[in-house]
């Protein structure tokens, strides 16, 4: 996701990691899942869990709860799967969520470069104040381990 | 008036593979890459035990003709719990013989999905990419994936400067037994 450049008015969905809720912009969002089998399998990109199976594709899932909040989620209860631009690519990343996720409209506010990269920009919303989400930061990358919040072919088909 | 569309389905193409085990989980290798099964009885005796402390994956290797086969632990590569291995597969066109710890059945896939990008890590070399099979996700290992060149230049190099036993070398009746 593009850091905001400015004042604006967006779709966004609240989401709820343990007991704090963040937001995504709601373009990012392709559904809402109830949980279902995780295939793990040997890996070392440690920040996935494994993948699930959503309409035939394979959906890795990636826990931000732990680099958001600084707990492990206990329960999940659903994943919100969203979408995040790789190259010229579209890949979609499964996010486990504790509670219910909400649509809401909301003004955001740019980040400031003080901000933690993983912020994108901010929303106000029942008086509080919302942390929008930047996928890329929180996603893995090749480079290293996205930074802490302060608090094919494979051929593709055979 | 309508007519039924005549829309013909283009045949899905289909590999072949195996499906095995290391450790608790399972694999699978395209069946054209892999030219032999033995048993690790079959190397009882005979390999070569190399000792690299960088590459613990690797405990033995043997000669077959003019090459030198490296035995690579399936479980100690995929960063699993090491088990008892039973058989061997010795890979087509390459210098890798995977221990593993069992075959499961041979089958076929239709679809070989691309590991998704947020896998970023060795997996990205070590698969092929992902097949789903009876509502399972499957691993599809890369037969290149287990020694890079750097790996094998090392063996190689430590295989040079110690003699290789004449048992250690295999042939077409058995693994120099």
């Amino acid at each position: 996701m593009s850091k905001v450049e400015q004042y604006d008015a967006r779709s966004c969905v609240l989401l709820r990691l343990g007991e704090r809720r963040f937001a995504l912009t709601a373009e990012q969002i392709a559904e809402l899942v109830a949980p279902s089998r995780v295939f793990r399998f040997a890996h070392r990109t440690t920040e996935l869990d494994g993948v699930i199976l959503r309409r035939g594709r394979v959906v890795p899932v990636c826990d931000v709860a732990e680099r958001l909040t600084g707990k492990k989620l206990t329960t999940r209860r659903f994943y919100l799967v969203a979408t995040q631009r790789r190259g010229a690519g579209l890949d979609w990343v499964a996010l486990p969520v504790s509670g219910e996720c909400e649509l809401i409209t909301a003004d955001l506010t740019p980040a400031s470069e003080s901000d933690s990269p993983h912020v994108s920009a901010w929303l106000s919303h029942d008086g509080e104040v919302i942390e929008v989400l930047n996928l890329d930061a929180l996603m893995p990358t090749q480079e290293g381990h996205p930074p802490l919040a302060q608090s094919g072919s494979p051929e593709a088909h055979a | 008036m309508q007519f039924a569309t005549t829309h013909k389905a283009p045949h899905a193409r289909t590999e072949q593979i195996i499906l095995f085990r290391c450790s608790t989980q399972i694999f699978a290798i395209s069946s054209s890459s892999v030219q032999e099964v033995r048993s690790v009885d079959t190397l009882a005796g005979s390999p070569m035990e190399i000792v690299e402390p960088s590459l613990t994956k690797v405990r033995h290797m043997f000669r077959r003709g003019e090459q030198n086969l490296y035995v690579v632990n399936g479980a100690v590569h995929f960063g699993l719990r090491p088990s008892p291995a039973s058989l061997i597969l010795l890979l087509r066109r390459s210098r890798t013989a995977l221990l593993i710890d069992g075959i499961e059945k041979m089958t076929t896939m239709t679809r070989l999905q691309a590991l998704p990008a947020a896998f970023c890590h060795e997996e990205r070399v070590w698969y092929r990419g992902l097949t789903v099979l009876d509502q399972s996700v499957i691993p599809v290992v890369s037969p290149e994936g287990f020694l890079t060149a750097d790996e094998l230049f090392l063996l190689d190099a430590l295989v040079s400067r110690t003699v290789v036993p004449e048992t250690a070398t295999v042939n077409e009746m058995g693994l120099g037994l």
